[in-house]
């Protein structure tokens, strides 16, 4: 029993020291954080440079449609040429020149906008959003109707619907569709990479012992069961260490951006600067509506027992072969229920508790991916309890299994083997 | 008193027989020579030893006690296709592995010491095993194979790969762990080395041991009775004295001095021809011809 501990910590040890993983571990949420953070901040950087723009009018709304602002200047040439407009182009400051047609049959404007270089959208965006005002307005004074305006003001109507859970506290909780949506298949997609990664990486572990020829020392040390589950739970301490880490950084980084956020003053910025339909706090009560213990508890969980359940697997296919090229085929098997797993996810986290959902969250291989969906949106407990059981059953099971096609596989060297010979392992004495 | 004993193992794999009802009996203390063709089934036999396989059917005595698990903590094994973790570094492996044979930290960590220095390879301790040779990861996994003090040793072809100034070295080593009463199990192609070291043999073909006792009656055994008799005078003198009772199967002369190969049999031992001859030539060398576990080996096996 000692010795697998053995195994366990060279396993973990000599990955954890690593320089991929140091800078994975720390990186990764800087990267996140920087993510999110760095667009947010490169929006509020404008373009501050005052642009001139000259304007050839034939409609007669441009001076009311095109106000100078901070950064647009418009001098309007109702009579210049466009071709000696080109042609002096490059000796003026002009940034663009402006021809507007005059009104069609429905009364809207032709704009074209002409310059050597391509006009940047906030130039675009102004043009376009001042003759519509104009064109609107002008349209509406055709009608003649006294205090039209004032009208059409008081019928604009803007309806928001806000969602609310009532917890089993009585208490209720703002909440966003959109929101649970986006953190559902973040988590999933997450779990499937993960498995994925750290199950190949058992894989890798698996190939190197036997291609390097040490297998043969150390199972005349260890049993082969004993050297396959030590290196499977070594690697889930890897990625379990690798979490606890991510976790604590991202709720360092959060804290320290609340503290940054909770200042009057730079949340009246990020409102400014980011067009979303609900104020910022709400949009933080809202993440606060989210119970992080039972979503972290649950990644966790789902993310080793799925990773047990697949790294055996994982196993039994290096232990079959002596280079990484030659899995190709034989992990096919492997890596189907999981890639049907992140279909099913794709339904779920739309659609959480419909049947497909339910049955993809208990089924032993899709499960991880699946419940974790669902997660977010609440599941029962005894769901929970189900599909994990059923999950770690699994695992003993397939363990099991593949351990007899590893002790068996780990040996042979030579002609790569069938799935169908490697399934005739099982049966070996030995 | 024998260390290790195989009754009557057999070990089948799908399509072949790997072992034919195979019974060894190593002498405890001494070197056994396992010697075999390829594929005659002595990797099996070592790795049913080693507890890495088990047989079908059939038993291992270990100290006359039939095999625990436990066991193979009092074995040492330097398998034939070894290697060791590319990218961990010497020392740190070396602890390991010594780990895993059930030593503590602390007892590997000195008796590492002792033999890096011993074979001067302190200076690798910190150093990848992907930068050292061929050889020079070799005698890290030698040492890894001894360091427990284990009773039984196998070693599967040592010394390939190896300068002859390191086989020396080994042997050496080989020789004093049987002084220090280790028992060692030896396989190679290796003839010559045999012949140097070992105590007792079995020859193992096609799944079956087909010789096995002590290395001098193994080879006295397989001699065909053939006796040199090197003299001085008339050959004719020779094939008279001969007369027609023995065979005569050779004979040159060099310096003046003849040298006759002469067949015996058990009703014409070598001291009636002696007999015969001693009046008649001058006998100046007399010696009963045994053949090389080489010649042997390919008698046997072919």
């Amino acid at each position: 029993m000692n010795k697998i501990f053995l195994i366990i910590e060279r396993e973990l040890l000599t990955r954890v020291k690593k320089k991929s993983f140091i800078i994975t571990t720390i990186l990764v949420p800087l990267l996140f954080a920087a993510l999110m953070v760095v667009p947010v901040l490169i929006q509020g950087v404008k373009d501050d440079e005052r642009k001139t723009i000259a304007v050839v009018d034939q409609s007669g709304l441009a001076e009311k449609a095109l106000q100078n602002s901070d950064n647009f200047t418009f001098v309007f040439m109702p009579h210049a040429a466009l071709d000696s407009l080109k042609q002096n182009f490059s000796r003026s400051n002009l940034y663009a020149v402006a021809a507007i047609g005059d009104l069609n049959e429905k009364k809207q404007p032709a704009i074209d906008l002409y310059a050597f270089k391509q006009p940047n959208m906030d130039v675009q965006r102004y043009i376009e959003r001042g003759f519509k005002d104009a064109v609107e307005q002008h349209k509406l004074e055709s009608y003649h109707i006294q205090g039209l305006d004032t009208i059409i003001a008081s019928i604009k109507t803007d309806v928001r619907l806000k969602t609310f859970i009532w917890g089993d506290d009585g208490q209720e909780k703002a909440t966003n569709t959109g929101l649970y949506m986006g953190i559902s298949y973040a988590l999933s997609f997450m779990i499937y990479i993960f498995i994925f990664m750290f199950g190949s990486m058992v894989m890798r572990g698996v190939i190197e012992e036997k291609s390097s020829r040490i297998i043969e020392v150390i199972v005349s040390s260890v049993k082969p069961f004993q050297l396959m589950m030590g290196k499977i739970i070594g690697i889930a301490s890897v990625g379990l260490l690798q979490f606890v880490i991510w976790i604590a950084l991202t709720l360092g980084v959060a804290t320290v951006l609340q503290g940054v956020i909770s200042d009057p003053a730079s949340i009246e910025n990020i409102t400014q600067i980011m067009p979303v339909g609900d104020s910022i706090s709400s949009i933080f009560s809202m993440l606060g509506s989210i119970s992080y213990t039972a979503v972290i508890l649950s990644f966790l969980l789902y993310f080793l027992f799925g990773y047990l359940l697949y790294a055996s697997m994982f196993a039994a296919i290096g232990s079959a072969v002596e280079s990484e090229a030659d899995t190709q085929q034989l992990i096919i098997p492997v890596t189907i229920p999981l890639i049907i797993g992140i279909f099913l996810m794709l339904h779920t986290f739309q659609y959480p508790d419909s049947s497909l959902s339910f049955w993809g969250s208990i089924i032993p291989f899709t499960s991880p991916m699946v419940m974790m969906a669902r997660i977010p949106f609440g599941v029962p407990l005894w769901q929970v309890a189900l599909s994990l059981s059923l999950l770690l059953i699994t695992f003993i099971g397939i363990a099991w299994v593949a351990g007899k096609i590893y002790r068996t596989g780990i040996l042979m060297y030579g002609k790569k083997p069938t799935l169908k010979e490697m399934l005739k392992w099982i049966n070996y004495k030995n | 008193m024998d260390l290790l004993i195989a009754n009557n193992v057999a070990k089948r794999y799908t399509n072949h027989l790997a072992l034919n009802d195979v019974s060894i009996s190593v002498p405890t203390g001494s070197i056994y020579g396992l010697l075999g063709p390829n594929g005659a089934g002595k990797t099996t036999l070592i790795r049913i030893i080693n507890r890495i396989t088990a047989p079908d059917t059939g038993q291992v005595l270990f100290d006359s006690c039939p095999m625990q698990a436990d066991d193979i903590l009092r074995i040492g094994y330097l398998p034939e296709e070894r290697g060791l973790y590319k990218k961990m570094k010497v020392g740190e492996q070396a602890l390991y592995l010594a780990r895993l044979k059930g030593m503590s930290r602390h007892d590997a960590m000195t008796q590492l010491k002792i033999w890096f220095a011993k074979f001067e390879i302190q200076a690798w301790w910190n150093r990848k095993v992907e930068e050292l040779s061929k050889g020079m990861a070799q005698k890290v996994q030698f040492i890894v194979t001894i360091l427990h003090k284990p009773k039984l040793l196998i070693f599967d072809e040592p010394f390939s790969g190896f300068d002859p100034v390191n086989v020396n070295l080994l042997k050496q080593e080989i020789l004093n762990m049987k002084a220090q009463g280790s028992t060692i199990i030896f396989s190679t192609h290796n003839m010559a080395s045999v012949e140097e070291l070992c105590d007792s043999i079995a020859l193992i073909n096609k799944s079956k041991v087909i010789v096995e006792g002590k290395l001098d009656e193994v080879r006295r055994q397989h001699g065909d009775n053939i006796v040199e008799v090197a003299f001085r005078g008339d050959p004719a003198e020779l094939q008279q004295a001969l007369h027609g009772e023995y065979t005569l199967l050779r004979q040159k002369e060099q310096n003046g001095i003849h040298k006759a190969s002469i067949k015996i049999t058990e009703q014409k031992p070598a001291n009636h021809l002696l007999q015969q001859l001693l009046p008649r030539v001058e006998i100046v060398g007399f010696n009963e011809i045994i053949p090389s576990m080489n010649d042997i080996f390919i008698k046997l096996v072919s």
